[in-house]
């Protein structure tokens, strides 16, 4: 990364201000807790997508999100309930048909668009504190007048979160029929987080009715809208709790699968 | 009571440096009690703008400890009593001198705008509008110009070159509370937001809220839900095919804002 010292901050006739920002506060600690946050969760993801093992539990159906939907032709045949048509390859995650358009939905997102541009892009680190590059274009350019695409990453992460809410169901499942245990309250939550997360969407907020001028005449989307606004009021908190409870939960199923840990088994 | 060390830079367009006061601070008082006092009891000749210090003429910005605030909003027990704390005059903008800056720029843009327009066949007193749409531009009607989000902006905060394309925040919202307004009849509020205004620099990084003193939330109600109408006008395909296909080239709220005109 190019960095400068040279922005326009102290040259006449603005103020000559020697200091190149005067902040006191622990402004650094943000962006700080963003990277490694960030790149923890990067770094666990990436072998566990590639690891291509201990993502099914066969007894209670448990199916991570991280290999949902399972459409490779080496998946277990009873976690791929749509079908395995992608070739079985080292390179190629089980799950390829949805994780390119969730990491495309977070990358796009205008939260997670905030905190690597102020973390990793330093553009800027933080309020009052200098941009970390001489030139600045913005989203005016490609490639980042591209960020315009989250909409249609938005679409597909709804449909995502449906198939996650429905491997969450089909879990409701035991050797004699149907079972319910800790593993289905993780991925209830999960999913119930997920769809805060993706409700909460700034995309989604529009598509639902901040599109509109007139509200009076669409009461059922200013509804949508309203609900879609308030989980939107939290966006960031959300999209944190996503990815931790995204990370625990690939985490738990794993542990069963591999046989670390017992589910704790309520019904069956 | 007790006595506190201020650093306050002192200057115009050709130069200045910090000069250090040390004032009596008594309890509940805020910095710009501070700047009286120093103006006062040992400088005369600072110079400072400020009018109602209530936080509702938003004159009185400036630079505190290096973060944009409004002096007369900015409580002293913000501060440990061992800590110098510095006051500068708002970096975005030429210096006038000490703490007054020059905020010209925003005026410009602001003349830029094209005004509300309301259609040609309502007269005034005859607008009829329900509070469920008009209250999100009621939001950003709270706006009283202290310019602590154009001043914050990195856009123009670092880049003195980008001040002719940007607006800034402040016009953002402007520009959001006429596209959303029921009444508002011209059609080109988000072709003026991306080409005129220079929306599209914006990265969403929310300073401007971060420092809006009336806690307008500027990025998530104003200028994303412009680029998400922006993006459905130029970015996405599949709006485009509709409109094609069903609207004749008119985009909806064109359409909804025709079908008000007529009632």
């Amino acid at each position: 990364m190019t960095t400068t010292e040279d922005t326009a901050v102290s040259p006449p006739p603005r103020a000559a201000i020697t200091p190149r920002n005067l902040r006191t506060d622990s402004w650094m600690r943000g962006p700080i807790l963003t990277v490694v946050g960030i790149t923890i969760w990067v770094v666990y993801a990436t072998f566990r997508v590639f690891y291509q093992g201990d993502y099914w539990v066969p007894d209670y159906h448990y199916l991570t999100p991280f290999y949902s939907p399972c459409v490779s032709e080496g998946c277990i045949p009873d976690s791929a309930h749509f079908g395995r048509f992608l070739p079985d390859s080292p390179l190629i995650p089980y799950a390829a048909v949805s994780l390119p358009f969730l990491l495309a939905f977070r990358l796009t997102c205008y939260y997670y668009r905030k905190a690597y541009y102020r973390s990793f892009w330093l553009s800027p680190p933080a309020c009052a504190v200098p941009d970390g590059h001489a030139k600045y274009t913005g989203e005016t350019r490609f490639p980042l007048v591209g960020q315009n695409l989250h909409r249609y990453f938005f679409y597909a992460a709804f449909l995502i979160s449906v198939i996650n809410t429905y491997d969450a169901i089909l879990a409701f499942h035991s050797p004699e029929g149907f079972g319910f245990g800790l593993g289905n309250l993780v991925l209830l939550a999960n999913v119930v987080l997920l769809w805060c997360y993706t409700f909460g969407c700034h995309s989604c907020r529009h598509v639902m009715g901040g599109r509109l001028k007139h509200f009076s005449k669409h009461p059922i989307r200013y509804r949508l809208w309203t609900i879609s606004s308030a989980l939107n009021n939290r966006h960031m908190m959300w999209a944190w709790i996503t990815l931790a409870s995204l990370a625990l939960t690939d985490f738990y199923v794993m542990s069963v699968a591999a046989g670390w840990i017992d589910d704790l088994r309520f019904v069956n | 009571m007790s006595t506190r060390t201020f650093q306050v830079w002192r200057g115009d367009a050709d130069g200045g440096d910090f000069d250090e006061y040390d004032v009596e601070v008594n309890e509940g008082e805020v910095i710009l009690d501070v700047v009286h006092r120093i103006q006062a009891e040992q400088a005369p000749d600072l110079a400072v703008r400020w009018n109602c210090k209530a936080g509702k003429c938003g004159s009185c910005s400036a630079e505190v400890n290096g973060m944009p605030r409004l002096m007369c909003m900015t409580r002293m027990n913000l501060f440990e009593e061992s800590e110098t704390v510095t006051i500068t005059p708002l970096r975005t903008f030429p210096v006038v001198r000490d703490l007054v800056t020059d905020v010209s720029f925003n005026y410009e843009k602001a003349r830029e705008m094209p005004a509300f327009r309301p259609p040609a066949d309502v007269k005034p007193g005859e607008y009829r509008m329900s509070q469920v749409d008009v209250e999100r531009s009621q939001e950003f009607r709270k706006c009283i110009e202290c310019f602590l989000c154009q001043n914050t902006c990195h856009v123009v905060r670092d880049h003195e070159d980008n001040k002719e394309p940007f607006s800034g925040p402040r016009l953002f919202i402007r520009a959001a509370e006429l596209d959303m307004h029921p009444l508002d009849d011209r059609d080109d509020r988000r072709d003026q937001a991306q080409d005129e205004q220079g929306l599209g620099y914006c990265n969403i990084t929310k300073c401007c809220t971060e420092v809006c003193p009336e806690h307008i939330h500027i990025t998530d109600n104003a200028i994303i839900p412009m680029k998400e109408r922006i993006a459905g006008d130029r970015y996405d395909p599949l709006v485009w095919l509709g409109r094609k296909i069903f609207r004749k080239g008119k985009r909806p709220e064109d359409t909804t804002a025709a079908q008000t005109k007529t009632e």
